[in-house]
Order: C-alpha cells, then sequence, then structure tokens
C-alpha cells in the first residue's frame, strides 16, 4: 500500500432502507475524503445517516450508489486485511469471558496483533482485566468495547457513537484512550451527536444532516462559517437598531443593560463598537461553539440545505 | 489455524454458561434415572427387544444432543441481541471459520451429553460390544448434522425472545414423534416419523441393538434433511447478517 492513498475515499453515496412506511433515503449523495492520520467527527442529529454511513464504510451495508473505498481497497478487503477496527453503535459484549479472555479471542483473529496487556492499559482496563464481561460497569463496557475494536492495531479506527448513555468521568476516560490510540499516526472517525466532543477530539468535523454532508472542515472553520462568534457588553442607552447595523454583525440583542451582538466577523464589529462607543464596558467576544453552527445549518428544512451554504459564504 | 483460538474461546464460554450446563445434561440424565432404575430388570421393554436401561440410555442419548445442537441457536440469538454477530463481521473471521466453530461447538456439547449419558447406562447395567458402541456413536454423529444446521439457522431467524420456546417445542416434538419416549412400531405416528432426521437418530443409538441397519432409507431421509436445513440456515445467515 503507498503512501498517498486516502484512509477512506467516498464518492456519490447514495442508500435507502425498506422503512414501515416506504423507503427511508438514509445517505442522499455524499462525497468524503479523509487522509490517513486524520481523526474527523461525523457530526449530525438521529437520523442525519451517520450510522449509514458507518456501516458501509465497514462493508455492513452496500451502497444503493456511489463508490466506497478505505486505503485502496473494497471495505470487506481492507477488513479481511484487517486494516479497520469498529465500534458499532449498538452492542454490548458476549457473556462468559473475562476482559482477557474476550480482548485475546478477538486477537487471534488477526495476523498481527498488538499485546493484549498494552491493548488493556491503553483502554484503561487493567483492574478490570480478570472480571467477566456481564460484571462491568457502562463505561467498563464501552471501553472493553473500544478495546476489542483497537486489539488488531487497525490503520482505521471507526467508532458510532461510542460514548451514548455513559456518564461524565467514563466519557472523559473514554476519550483519553481514543487519543492515546489516535496519536499513533492512525486515522480514526468517530459518529457523535454531542457537539463538545467533536469540537474537544477531532481535528476536523463533517456535518451531516438528511442523508447530506452539509459542511465540512476544520471545526473553527466551520463556526465561522455559520458566522456565530458572539460579543457581549455593558452598554445602556444605545439603541438596538444602530448596533445591529455594524458592519460585521448579523443581530443585536439587549438585556437590560447589556447587549449581545451575534457577529459573522466579530474582529471587524468590535473595532467598530469600540470606536463608536467608547463607554462599552465587560466584554466578552466568545465562540458560539460547534452547537450554534450544528443547529444553524442541521434546523433547516431539508429543501434550503443547500442554500444555507451559500448564504453563510456571502454573509461574510 | 486461526480460528481455532476462536473456537476454544467459543466453548469456554459455553461450559461456563451454569443453566446451560444444568438443563442440557442435567436434565436428560435425571430423566433417565428416574425413567430407567424402576425399569432397570425389565429383559424386553414394552416388546422392544432391550432392556429398559438401553432402550432408556438410547433415547436420552438422542434427546440430549439433539438438544445440544439445536440450542445452539439459543446463544446465537443472544449474541446477535447482543451485536456481537455484526462485530465479528467486522473482522478478518470468515462466515465459514464462523459457522465451524458454531458446529463443533454444538458436536462438543453433544459429546459430553452423550458420554454423560453412556456412563449413566454402563451404571445401570448396560453392556455393548466395541464395535456397537462406536458405530452408534458414528452414526449419532451423522444424525446431528441436520440439527446442527436447524439450531444454526433458528438463531439468525427468531429473536432472543423467541428462540427458547421454539427450540424447546420443536424438540420435544420431534422427540415425541420419534419414539424416544415410548416404542412407535406401527401406524401413522410410525409412517411419518421415518421421514424425519430425529427418528433416525434415535435408529442411530438402536442400530447397533437389534440389528437393524439405517438402510437406504435411513441415509436418504437424513442426508436430504441436511441439505434442506444446511440451505435454511445458509439463508437464515444471510438474510440477517444481509451478505449477498
Amino acid at each position: 500500500m503507498t503512501g498517498d492513498v486516502q484512509a477512506i475515499r467516498l464518492e456519490g453515496l447514495v442508500k435507502s432502507w425498506r422503512g414501515p412506511s416506504g423507503p427511508v433515503r438514509a445517505v442522499r449523495g455524499i462525497d468524503v475524503t479523509i487522509s490517513r492520520g486524520e481523526t474527523v467527527a461525523l457530526l449530525g442529529p438521529n437520523g442525519a445517516g451517520k450510522s449509514t454511513t458507518i456501516d458501509m464504510i465497514l462493508g455492513l451495508a452496500r451502497p444503493d450508489a456511489g463508490h466506497v473505498s478505505v486505503f485502496g481497497l473494497a471495505p470487506s478487503e481492507a477488513v479481511k486485511a484487517g486494516l479497520v477496527g469498529g465500534m458499532l453503535q449498538t452492542g454490548a459484549l458476549i457473556r462468559g469471558l473475562s476482559v482477557h479472555e474476550l480482548v485475546s479471542m478477538v486477537a487471534s483473529l488477526y495476523p498481527d496483533p498488538l499485546d493484549i496487556g498494552e491493548v488493556l492499559e491503553l483502554a484503561g482496563l487493567e483492574d478490570a482485566a480478570e472480571q467477566r464481561t456481564e460484571k462491568l460497569s457502562g463505561g467498563q463496557t464501552q471501553r472493553a468495547r473500544f478495546a476489542v475494536a483497537v486489539v488488531s492495531n487497525p490503520d482505521l479506527l471507526i467508532l458510532d457513537e461510542p460514548t451514548v448513555a455513559m456518564d461524565v468521568e467514563g466519557r472523559r476516560a473514554f476519550w483519553v484512550a481514543m487519543r492515546g490510540f489516535a496519536s499513533r499516526g492512525k486515522t480514526v472517525m468517530f459518529a457523535t451527536h454531542y457537539l463538545d466532543e467533536a469540537d474537544t477530539n477531532a481535528d476536523r468535523a463533517v456535518l451531516m444532516a438528511h442523508g447530506r454532508v452539509v459542511a465540512d472542515g476544520p471545526t473553527t472553520e466551520i463556526k465561522g462559517r455559520v458566522g456565530t462568534r458572539t460579543i457581549r457588553a455593558t452598554l445602556p442607552d444605545v439603541a438596538i437598531d444602530e448596533l445591529a447595523a455594524i458592519a460585521g454583525v448579523n443581530s443585536a440583542e439587549r438585556h437590560g443593560d447589556a447587549v449581545i451582538l451575534v457577529c459573522a466577523d466579530s474582529d471587524q464589529a468590535i473595532r467598530e463598537v469600540l470606536t463608536r462607543y467608547p463607554a462599552a464596558r465587560d466584554i466578552e467576544i466568545t465562540g458560539a461553539g460547534l452547537e450554534d453552527a450544528f443547529v444553524r445549518l442541521t434546523g433547516e428544512p431539508d429543501d434550503e440545505l443547500s442554500a444555507v451554504g451559500a448564504e453563510a459564504s456571502s454573509a461574510r | 489455524m486461526t480460528s481455532a483460538t476462536y473456537t476454544r474461546y467459543e466453548l469456554l464460554r459455553t461450559v461456563r454458561e451454569r443453566r446451560l450446563m444444568f438443563f442440557g445434561f442435567g436434565f436428560p440424565l435425571v430423566l433417565y434415572f428416574i425413567i430407567a432404575v424402576p425399569n432397570r430388570h425389565m429383559r424386553d421393554f414394552a416388546g422392544s427387544g432391550v432392556t429398559a436401561p438401553l432402550y432408556y440410555m438410547v433415547s436420552l442419548a438422542s434427546f440430549g444432543t439433539m438438544m445440544s445442537m439445536v440450542s445452539l441457536g439459543g446463544r446465537i440469538a443472544g449474541e446477535r441481541e447482543a451485536g456481537w454477530t455484526r462485530q465479528l463481521r467486522i473482522t478478518p473471521l470468515s462466515p465459514r471459520a464462523y459457522l465451524r466453530a458454531k458446529v463443533m461447538t454444538g458436536y462438543t456439547m453433544a459429546a459430553v451429553s452423550l458420554g454423560l449419558l453412556y456412563a449413566a447406562g454402563i451404571a445401570l447395567g448396560v453392556s455393548l460390544s466395541a464395535g456397537e458402541w462406536v458405530r452408534t456413536t458414528l452414526l449419532i454423529a451423522v444424525a446431528l448434522l441436520p440439527f446442527a444446521a436447524l439450531g444454526i439457522g433458528l438463531g439468525h431467524l427468531l429473536t432472543v425472545d423467541s428462540v427458547g420456546p421454539a427450540i424447546g417445542g420443536t424438540v420435544s416434538l420431534l422427540a415425541l414423534v420419534s419414539g424416544t419416549w415410548f416404542p412407535i412400531t406401527s401406524g401413522f405416528l410410525h409412517d411419518f416419523g421415518q421421514l424425519l432426521p430425529s427418528y433416525w437418530l434415535v435408529q442411530a443409538g438402536r442400530v447397533s441393538i437389534d440389528g437393524h441397519p439405517w438402510g437406504v432409507m435411513g441415509w436418504a431421509v437424513v442426508l436430504g434433511w441436511t441439505v434442506v436445513l444446511v440451505a435454511f440456515a445458509g439463508w437464515a445467515y444471510m438474510r440477517d447478517t444481509g451478505r449477498v
């Protein structure tokens, strides 16, 4: 395998499922390329098509149209070669084995697995190694599933909503394990609808909604695209319309003495605000977070999705 | 063979299932003692030409091994529910190796069940020649093939809630009409039973006893059902996993 082959290449991917009330168009034509070594979050609300996309990358589902390649191979070939590890969305562990035995069992299926002790350490399961799988806590179960996914030492690791139903501490421990694995130069893709997770743990986010990719780029760039940095300031006695008209400001609100300016370009806006209103104080500029970007991009009605991107770029 | 270790763990976790051990192995054994001990001096049991301990050793060996095989379905349904079957599909484990591990697990369970019943039979005075033991065992092994396929098929078709009753009901019914509990020598049940693989499983145990081989009919029924049920298992597996 040559170094320039992409880890994942999705081209014109389409997939429908047969639902109870007719076909469900889960994925409606997506093109995504992921390079080796990237950590990418696949973001979207339930029903966005994330799991269906992941199933196709793992070879668990066959696209109706389009093409998937993983390290230049068909998904089933990449799986057979032991290049891919996956942690699926739904899943418990089989009973009757200790964590160590379970991970060893899976390791035996691969040509060149990691050392079991090393994997358990990576997953933070050293203390639970001899425990039976049915006796684990929720967080430990997820980390054992993570251990199962990485024991083959895959070049590509795919995690489908890995921290669902985990408590805060469990999540934190889980992401430490994930970053530990990613730092070995691995390619990681994880699906999530927790935006803070994408923000903290990924270099890049691919936002999906209604089966389409609605944004794709570094998380900072995505925030910028929809223009949501917020300026808060204490600024009494200024008409709100005046503030809303400032270049770089999308909208303005007043809460008592405080004003909140949602900005497309907060750098430009703050200069203007300070020039015009030197009395402004208690100034805070915050990135609105992926959450707002997310709501703005995915909360739009289906048919306007492509228009949102255009609006966002022209607003800058 | 990469799947050898996998199969070993598969067996390990099966023998750790205490309920399975108790009902799978203990139940036929207890039944055997309950039925055979009071009749242990009966030389010609119900006109079958053999002693009661021998008759029921064979019967319960058939029942126990059939149960061991079809019970594969219960564990498969459980693994599907846990998402484990999908997890395995994203490993290099081939469907062939997966199914082979299941069949080997079933046969190992059946062998244990058989060994226990043989030991119980010997304890109650059953005595067969070495050739008879071997012939019986081999024929039982062949007659279990369709039941391995049946178990795998049911496991991939049914949910974890429905697979238990389905297995219990199927095995009980097959055992009844196949002459497990009392000799069926004539009539509709006899004619109908002969078309079932379970009848020949019970007969496999009796071949050595009364000297009647399976004959063409026996082999045809067992192999015919094997083909049909392997096709069923393959269909259920494909349908479940979406492999094309």
